[in-house]
């Protein structure tokens, strides 16, 4: 490992109250530099750490998004959870993983591909989801699995749906091990999904009640009468 | 009950992620004030407000804080669980998209309740947009005054890290989540001590869901009083729910706690067309699924647990009849399997033997004796587990085989994918399968 990672572990190490809450950044780090957590990362973060690389080793082999052979430069993941899997998840994934001819955990001859069964991503509302070094792409069918894929193997800009275009895994490791990558405003607030109660509130004229004039931290007579009422029984 | 937008109410504004966007609406207008307040008063108007945590087990948020050790020496620290990754929960990751300053104000406040001067958020790694945007949202408030050494003057100091994790469901357990907050591998802690009294670092912590601290604003703003307005007396206040599934529009929806899975698939446009409710899961994977007659069972705590399962995250998944429910079943096993951090053997065994039995269901190839097989299994494991997640594994099988018999009686000779095509139940036009880019 380079020097620089060695200064950057130990930034990340200066960081928290014990040096060791900054192991999983650590490994976010390596692999950002080799696209896997390598044999020698294990053996320069114990030692940064003081640790064993046994220690070291366990930690990185629990957590399933460190990786043990190199990355293709897009991870992709296909969800194939119970929702996404019976909403068309399942059919994602066979049909690219026949196309990359590339299996769970694998990667594609060229190195450009990896792929991953993922489980649920937190954004079943968009099913079927598919991620691109972690970023979203929602809404998925299999024709737009297959777009994504001929458009990243051709070099060209892929945009996630919730966020930025699609950069290198290494580029998203990065991020994770703790350093801005400036792109926070890409993406928009929200898309119509995140929307749909919002709009059907206005449409139907809903809202929360009113909000009082003061609050209870608003300086008043001294009284600490902090709203304790009795409890309103609900309307419904 | 009705929507009640209040976290998601300005979503709709292209800069509502922002601090600017935020503060335009009154963000970060209580940190003065109940900073310069004495902390228990936060923490009685959090009690009289009613608020339960929003991470599934809907404990009371204020109490938790009172058990926090008052005036000893030690450092204490608030530790915001951001690790949504229960099968079916999304609401935590969009409200941490759109709106992360409310959560960033949150954790200021309740800071001070707990008298911890240091917050980590711990977001899951796998979404590196929700951790770039609490991030920002983060070096944003430092930028303003409201984080760092003697905020706003009130010489108060408080700072908060966002951590992203690697990749571990269990991390979402709060002891597991501290240790992996120690570098270590995650794996639940026994308790007592609980971390209220030793937590990271062996220090007091209070752990809290993301959307349980992003409540907190709102309500040292309008007070206990206003947020019982809504909900119930048990389950007051207002809650993210999420729709989705065979539904005709699936989303976030933000209402009163106690609103009908009935009012929310009106919200979400329906069942989709052609197609009728099968069966639904009212809080995540973990908890027992629901038929079309609770549809008018009110969304509390209280009342989903009164009718056999848990409000959980709130967090709907929705099934029509194209679904297999031994496949589902299956692959949440398959999850729990995967996930299972091995600390403990009924859990670590339980969930390697029923991945296999449930497989053999799917596959057609299931002995006639295997549903009672699987039932001895679940009954050995439930309440034998070091913490809920063995717990959780055992539990989708009963309720799916307590109303769809047939299904598990079928797996005995016939495969789920000759009963029910796959590509019914998919959401994209089967026409379009397979075609060439
Ligand atoms: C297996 C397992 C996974 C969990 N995952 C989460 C999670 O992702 N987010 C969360 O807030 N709570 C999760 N919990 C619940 C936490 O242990 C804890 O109860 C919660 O963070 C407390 O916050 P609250 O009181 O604000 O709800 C999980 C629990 C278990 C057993
Ligand atoms: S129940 Fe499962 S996840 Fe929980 S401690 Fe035991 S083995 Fe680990
Ligand atoms: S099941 Fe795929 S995102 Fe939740």
């Amino acid at each position: 490992m380079t020097e620089e990672f060695r200064t950057q572990c130990r930034e990340l190490m200066a960081r928290f109250p014990q040096a060791r809450s900054a192991l999983l950044p650590m490994l976010h780090l390596a692999q950002a530099e080799d696209g896997y957590v390598t044999p020698e990362a294990i053996r320069v973060c114990a030692e940064l750490l003081e640790l064993s690389t046994a220690e070291v080793a366990a930690v990185a082999s629990f957590y399933t998004m460190y990786k043990r052979h190199r990355s293709g430069t897009y991870h992709l993941g296909v969800c194939t959870n119970t929702l996404c899997a019976v909403l068309g998840g399942d059919e994602i994934w066979r049909t690219l993983s026949e196309r990359l001819d590339t299996g769970h955990d694998e990667v594609s001859a060229d190195g450009t591909f990896s792929l991953e069964r993922i489980e649920c991503q937190a954004a079943c509302t968009h099913a079927p989801v598919m991620t691109a070094n972690w970023e979203y792409l929602d809404d998925m069918d299999v024709d737009k699995a297959l777009d994504v894929v001929a458009r990243l193997g051709r070099g060209e800009a892929v945009r996630s749906t919730r966020g930025p275009v699609i950069r290198p895994f290494t580029d998203t490791e990065r991020t994770l091990a703790g350093y801005d990558d400036g792109l926070a405003g890409e993406g928009g607030t929200a898309d119509a999904k995140m929307l749909a109660g919002v709009a059907y509130a206005r449409q139907h004229g809903m809202s929360a009640p009113q909000a009082p004039e003061r609050s209870p931290f608003d300086e008043t007579s001294g009284t600490d009468d902090a709203g304790g009422a009795p409890a309103g029984d609900g309307e419904g | 009950m009705a929507l009640t937008p209040v976290l998601t109410a300005h979503w709709d504004e292209p800069d509502a992620f922002t601090i600017a966007g935020y503060r335009r609406h009154g963000g970060y207008e209580m940190v003065g004030k109940v900073l310069g307040a004495d902390p228990d008063r936060l923490i009685q108007v959090v009690k009289d407000s009613g608020l339960r945590g929003r991470g599934g087990a809907g404990f009371p948020t204020g109490l938790k804080w009172s058990f926090v050790p008052q005036n000893d020496d030690k450092d204490h620290y608030l530790v915001v669980n951001a690790d949504e990754s229960e099968p079916g929960a999304c609401k935590d990751i969009p409200l941490m998209i759109a709106n992360p300053h409310a959560v960033v104000e949150g954790c200021i406040l309740a800071a001070h309740a707990i008298r911890a001067r240091r917050c980590f958020i711990y977001i899951r790694g796998e979404v590196p947009q929700a951790v770039r945007r609490v991030r920002a949202a983060v070096g944003e408030a430092y930028a303003a005054g409201f984080l760092g050494r003697d905020v706003l003057g009130t010489g108060i100091d408080v700072d908060i890290d966002v951590h992203a994790g690697a990749g571990a469901y269990i991390c979402g357990e709060e002891t597991a989540l501290l240790d992996s907050l120690e570098g270590r591998r995650g794996q639940p802690r026994l308790k007592p001590p609980f971390p209220a009294v030793a937590g990271l670092y062996a220090r007091p912590t209070v752990v809290n869901n993301v959307e349980t601290i992003a409540n907190i604003p709102t309500i040292a703003r309008n007070g206990a009083e206003w947020l019982r307005q809504m909900g119930t007396e048990k389950s007051p206040g207002f809650k993210l729910f999420s729709v989705s599934g065979h539904v005709n529009r699936p989303g976030v929806f933000e209402c009163a706690l106690g609103t009908t899975m009935r009012e929310l698939l009106d919200y979400a446009g329906g069942v989709r067309d052609g197609h009728e409710l099968k069966f639904w899961v009212p809080g995540g994977s973990s908890v027992p699924l629901l038929m079309p007659e609770h549809l008018d069972v009110p969304m509390t705590y209280e009342d989903m647990q009164a009718a056999g399962t848990m409000l959980g995250t709130a967090t709907v998944m929705v099934f029509d009849e194209t679904t297999s429910v031994v496949r589902a079943i299956s692959r949440w096993i398959h999850f729990y399997k995967h996930e299972s951090c091995g600390k403990c053997t009924p859990c670590r065994e339980g969930t390697y033997w029923l991945e296999q039995l449930l497989a053999d269901f799917e596959l057609g190839r299931a002995a006639q004796g295997d549903i009672a097989k699987v039932d001895e299994v679940c009954k050995q494991m439930f309440g034998r587990n070091f913490c809920p997640l063995g717990d959780a594994a055992a539990t989708p099988y009963a309720p799916a085989l307590k109303y769809f018999r047939s299904e598990f009686e079928a797996g005995t000779h016939t495969p789920a994918h000759e009963l029910f095509d796959p590509l019914a139940s998919a959401v994209f036009t089967p026409s379009t399968v397979g075609a060439a880019p």
